[in-house]
């Protein structure tokens, strides 16, 4: 058998020790059979106690975030803290939290794959994934921001009794198709990337219901080379589509806020600095979901180290983006000597939410510099660590441009002050709790890592490089 | 590696109703907000039993009683008044004083207690509609509310939707008559009706706003 020490795929590991099936990698009677073996095992054996405790909090949270907007449809939008000056709050904060996560995923499946890197394989699925999750997450926070969360199909551009239609030159409404857009595209992409990997489930199954069920996703799916050979030619086209997609969404997310006339929202800055925010935000979600999920579902025979050193870099290289965007705002704010600009940013340096500000800095420009060390790169605790500041970065990030914008505008004799309430944050926990337990459905029951990708890439797929008479 | 197919042959077509279904649901969806929550759908023929059987056929056809005989504030003010009872007794107390159908009337005469009418033309609440606007510039009573004076009981025959109230906001010409017309019910424009309707809109300067706060304030 050949060498299988080769970066971005499997390497040699000794069998597990103790009765834990999981600290240990998955047999298999060759490395393509390790790989299914590996990705179907959690879907198929008992899954781990970290899956069932995990799932335990994810839905204690999920509760929470249903009797949060319970409480809200049953009271009213006075349940938040929302109040003139500060009419957007944790509502619009956590939408463009929620966007800005899905991004990396589409980075990883669509860019990554026209660029060609190999290494995206071993995490692309769990990305789309959760790309997915998090437009979901995201998509309930203007529904239940308009206040009437029956209404919501007025977005929407259906032809009605009352004769409206939305209002086409607002960016609002632009974001509804930008959103609308991606989780399309996104939706499709990850499902059709799938199939192949249903397929496997189906034929591996041996209870009836699994069969079916996945028999049903997996739609005919039989691996015939016609049908490979289109499933790459759509796979390419939807990766193109999707592309754009990663530039244009956040983009769109942006203009809300940069075709206003508020300081520190009234930016040209604000479509590149929100995508590289969005991107950086996505793969520190991205590192804080899968180092759990390879540590306890066994999947660091996959997703290895070199993955996560990888996804650090882009972590770091990302982050500096977002600083040097930061900075520019200041540069801007001083160049363009209005008085409201200047004001606004030393407000945020030093004005009531200056803690707020720094906290921020302290997530996303200070924390990432550790990875400029390789040892702290391929140190997955420290890579967990870092992702979780930077996610709690990304959300002060837009609590800052939002909240903090709004509450010191030109006049003051209409400042304010924001306090969220206790149902603010049980909303934003609750959130989460949505988001994580879709997550955890999916690494129970869909093929976490995409295997058929995987092998393509692996050594032993390519039999004319490299193996000299191994054979 | 041959095993025994998952799916029995059948549900080779089931496949072609699952994609039509899921591709039709959107369309379906938009279809039935359009149609289904439309009142066109909702609130047209909507005819409520009146507790005193009162017929606009009789009075305000046969007879010929001018609509604002009894809805007199409808010229005024924004709510065209539903008669008093004392109104009806202008005339029951000596004709068919002992109707059977009237006893309700009597007995509102009497008591000083309203007749429980049922509305028939209901907007929202968050609708402030103003009837003598409308009225005094010579909007007939027919185009909202059709041949009352062919009616028994009356029913809604406008949608009353936003959209149709916009309809005629956005281009009145085609609902104009003199002022002096609006309680006519077979008035008939002496030439091409939306060219007549354009001569009163200069005349009289009717330009309807469209704005939200027109008629949500």
């Amino acid at each position: 058998m050949a060498a299988v020490a080769q970066p971005g795929a499997t390497t040699v590991v000794q069998q597990s020790a103790g009765g834990n099936p999981w600290a240990g990698p998955p047999e298999g009677e060759n490395v393509f059979g390790m790989i299914t073996q590996n990705v179907s095992r959690l879907t198929e054996a008992k899954p781990p106690r970290a899956w069932y405790v995990a799932f335990a909090i994810a839905l204690a949270l999920l509760t929470m975030f249903g009797l949060s907007l319970a409480y809200l449809f049953y009271t009213g939008i006075g349940v938040w803290g929302n109040m003139v000056p500060v009419a957007w709050c944790f509502d619009i904060v956590n939408f463009v939290f929620w966007v800005g996560i899905g991004h990396a995923g589409t980075l990883i499946s669509a860019i990554l794959y026209l660029l060609r890197q190999d290494w995206r394989t071993a995490i692309n699925r769990a990305a789309e994934a959760m790309t997915i999750f998090a437009v979901v997450c995201a998509a309930i926070f203007p529904g239940i921001h308009i206040g009437r969360p029956w209404l919501p199909y007025w977005m929407f551009p259906i032809p009605n009794q009352m004769g409206m239609w939305p209002q086409f030159r607002s960016p609002l409404e632009w974001d509804v198709f930008a959103v609308g857009t991606y989780a399309t595209v996104s939706l499709l992409f990850w499902y059709m990337g799938m199939i192949p990997d249903f397929a496997t489930f189906r034929d591996r199954s041996t209870t009836k219901i699994r069969r079916i069920a996945y028999g049903i996703v997996a739609m005919g799916w039989r691996g015939s080379s016609r049908q490979w050979h289109r499933y790459e030619r759509a796979y390419l086209l939807l990766a193109a589509l999707a592309t754009p997609l990663v530039l244009s969404v956040h983009s769109v997310v942006s203009f809300d806020f940069a075709t206003s006339q508020l300081p520190g929202w009234h930016t040209t800055i604000f479509p590149p600095y929100f995508v590289a925010g969005a991107i950086f935000g996505g793969f520190a979600m991205v590192v804080t979901l899968l180092v759990p999920a390879r540590q306890f579902f066994g999947l660091k025979y996959i997703i290895t180290l070199r993955h996560i050193e990888l996804m650090t870099k882009v972590i770091l290289g990302t982050g500096m983006l977002v600083g040097y965007a930061y900075g520019m705002e200041f540069f801007i704010a001083w160049y363009s000597g209005s008085l409201y600009e200047g004001f606004t940013f030393i407000n945020r340096l030093f004005g009531p939410y200056a803690w707020a500000y720094w906290t921020m800095i302290f997530c996303n420009v200070v924390a990432p510099q550790i990875f400029w060390s390789r040892k702290m790169r391929r140190n997955v605790w420290v890579a967990f660590a870092v992702g979780v500041i930077v996610n709690v970065g990304m959300w002060f990030e837009r609590f800052v441009i939002i909240g903090t914008s709004l509450a010191r505008d030109f006049l003051p004799s209409s400042w304010g002050y924001y306090v969220p309430t206790p149902t603010d944050y049980t909303t934003l926990g609750g959130s989460f709790g949505l988001f994580f337990t879709l997550f955890l459905l999916f690494c129970r029951y869909l093929p976490t890592v995409a295997m058929a990708e995987v092998k393509a890439i692996m050594p032993e797929a390519h039999v004319q490089h490299g193996h000299g008479g191994a054979h | 590696m041959t095993r025994t197919p998952i799916f029995p042959r059948w549900a080779n077509k089931l496949r072609l109703v699952a994609g039509l279904a899921l591709g039709g649901a959107p369309i379906y969806l938009t279809g039935f907000v359009w149609y289904g929550f439309s009142p066109k759908t909702t609130d047209i023929g909507y005819q409520p039993q009146q507790p005193v059987p009162y017929s606009h056929a009789l009075h305000a056809g046969e007879l010929g009683i001018d609509c604002r005989y009894c809805h007199n504030t409808v010229d005024k003010a924004s709510h065209a008044a539903i008669p008093a009872t004392e109104t009806c007794m202008n005339c029951h107390a000596r004709v068919w004083p002992e109707s059977e159908k009237l006893a309700l009337v009597r007995e509102s005469a009497q008591s000083g207690k309203s007749v429980a009418w049922r509305k028939v033309h209901d907007l929202p609440d968050y609708v402030y509609f103003d009837h003598s606007a409308h009225v005094t510039r010579g909007v007939g009573c027919v185009s909202c509310h059709g041949r009352v004076d062919r009616a028994a009981v009356v029913a809604q025959e406008q949608p009353l939707s936003m959209a149709w109230c916009l309809d005629c906001h956005r281009a009145p010409e085609r609902h104009l008559r003199p002022p002096e017309a609006v309680t006519q019910m077979d008035w008939k424009a002496p030439e091409d009706p939306v060219a007549y309707g354009k001569k009163l809109r200069e005349a009289g300067n009717i330009n309807p706003p469209t704005d939200c706060s027109t008629c949500h304030r």
